[in-house]
């Protein structure tokens, strides 16, 4: 389980986070949502100790991130897979290689490891794609070998920040149901950082929204577009003020 | 006024305070040898014969102008091949290491700012650290290895080609002999002038990249970010070049 508890980070004085809490359970994926700008992605990067907070704590499992040790913080991040918004693949490395670098920190063999970023590759449909650069890959492939990255470590928990910004209708499509297959393949917890709404309902079992550092309201999918809240409404309706 | 000054002051404090932090993580890197052996080989290759062309095509021609300056200088009244004397002692302790480290400053400094300038606001940074991996053992502690060991290198290599290019330039433009230069190569040389040089560029290759890390992972806000970020890795390391050049001179030549 995940939980932020009273989450506070500050930017140059200006607060982001100002009392972020949030519990995410076991198995479910919850979805954050959010204007730009309103501290998703900062939330999400407290979760794998990029970044300190000012005050409270990402609880993970018990641990509080912020006072793990290096070792520590190393054998959790080895739980937690993290998907970049702009896929953050390293540019001079094949996408075989960006997908085995992280198991390559693991004891397994080439043989296994091979195997593993062939397992991880046919799950986001790029077989074939194992020699080919970053440079080389639309916005959409590099978002799947970024997902296949992540999931090539078989972790408990996947962050994923804004995974179908920048993305043509279809590619979203795609990659949400690339999400959803994720979930149920692997059963792992996930947290979505988005502000695409149709993204969040294909993917969240759960939806919260973050406004003015704060959650502002959570709940199923169900309840959140039956919401009273004026924000959350506009928000989710995508109306201009 | 003052309000401004302490800001600096605290900057200061900050920049100092936040290189002393940096320094710390990277020698706990040190231990970490399956991730940063493999790599540094790799930087070796990049820094070392990547870098040659540049400090030896210098060197080659700083031989030529040492050779004919001095001989204008001598303007007959210093025998001549007092010549050989004054290109290798320059060469040697001086102009090889300096003239091949302001070069590399510029060619691998900057590189290395750069590239990790991009990683940073590209978030790969951040990604190796989600692959468990410590952008120290990973990116520092190689390129800074690799610019340590393979500095002297190439500077000893400059040296050399400076030396044969003033030799060469005696024997065609000053009419010296081969014995005469060599003469003048050997008189007042002492075993210190070679150590000297190499210890110092190895020293300047150290600090060369690790201003070059410590500026690139620093780097905020895109590409305008990271041409910042290279240029003042550029002026940074030339700057700190020199004060080290005049600290060794003043330690070590006394």
């Amino acid at each position: 389980m995940i939980e932020f508890q009273d989450l506070r980070k500050a930017f140059d004085g200006r607060p982001v986070l100002d009392g972020f809490t949030l519990r995410v359970q076991d198995g479910e994926t919850t979805v954050i949502i959010g204007y730009s700008g309103t501290g998703k992605s900062v939330a999400l990067k407290h979760v794998v100790g990029l970044l300190q907070p000012d005050a409270g704590d990402v609880i993970v499992d018990g641990r509080a991130v912020s006072t793990l040790d290096r070792a520590a913080l190393t054998a959790l991040r080895r739980e937690i897979g993290f998907v970049f918004q702009f896929a953050a693949l390293f540019d001079s490395m094949s996408v075989f290689d960006n997908v085995a670098l992280g198991l390559r920190r693991r004891d397994l063999s080439d043989d296994e490891i091979a195997a593993r970023v062939q397992e991880a590759l046919a799950l986001v449909d790029l077989t074939g794609a194992e020699e080919r650069l970053p440079a080389e890959l639309s916005g959409g492939m590099r978002k799947r070998v970024g997902i296949a990255r992540a999931i090539a470590l078989r972790p408990r928990y996947i962050l994923y920040d804004e995974p179908t910004t920048g993305l043509d209708p279809v590619t979203s499509a795609v990659i949400d149901q690339l999400m959803v297959r994720t979930r149920e393949h692997l059963r792992v917890t996930g947290i979505v950082v988005t502000h695409d709404m149709r993204s969040a309902y294909t993917v969240g079992d759960r939806i919260a929204m973050l406004y003015e550092g704060k959650i502002r309201q959570v709940g199923t999918v169900a309840q959140i577009q039956e919401t009273e809240d004026p924000v959350v409404r506009q928000f989710i309706e995508g109306r201009p003020t | 006024m003052i309000e401004r000054l302490g800001r600096k002051t605290v900057d200061a404090i900050k920049a100092v305070g936040g290189f002393g932090h940096f320094v710390g993580d990277l020698a706990r890197a040190v231990p970490d040898v399956a991730v940063w052996g493999r790599l540094t080989l790799v930087q070796m290759r990049r820094v070392g014969v990547d870098s040659l062309p540049v400090a030896l095509f210098i060197a080659a021609f700083t031989g030529v102008v040492l050779a004919l300056q001095a001989s204008y200088t001598f303007t007959g009244t210093v025998p001549l091949y007092f010549v050989g004397t004054l290109v290798g002692k320059t060469m040697m302790l001086e102009l090889g290491p300096v003239l091949a480290g302001l070069a590399l400053a510029g060619r691998v400094g900057a590189s290395m700012a750069a590239e990790l300038g991009t990683m940073k606001v590209t978030e790969q940074v951040d990604a190796l650290e989600t692959l468990a991996y410590d952008p120290q053992s990973f990116l520092v502690l190689p390129r800074v290895l690799a610019g340590t060991t393979m500095f002297p290198v190439i500077v000893a290599l400059a040296i050399l080609t400076g030396i044969v290019t003033g030799w060469i330039a005696s024997l065609v433009l000053l009419d010296l002999s081969t014995q005469e230069f060599l003469k003048g190569l050997k008189l007042f040389y002492r075993f210190k002038d070679t150590w000297f040089g190499l210890f110092k560029s190895a020293t300047f290759g150290c600090t060369i990249t690790l201003v070059g890390c410590v500026v690139g992972l620093s780097t905020r806000g895109g590409a305008e970010g990271v041409g910042r970020s290279t240029t003042r890795a550029v002026v940074y390391s030339a700057v700190l070049l020199l004060v080290l050049d005049a600290f060794w001179a003043l330690v070590l030549l006394r």
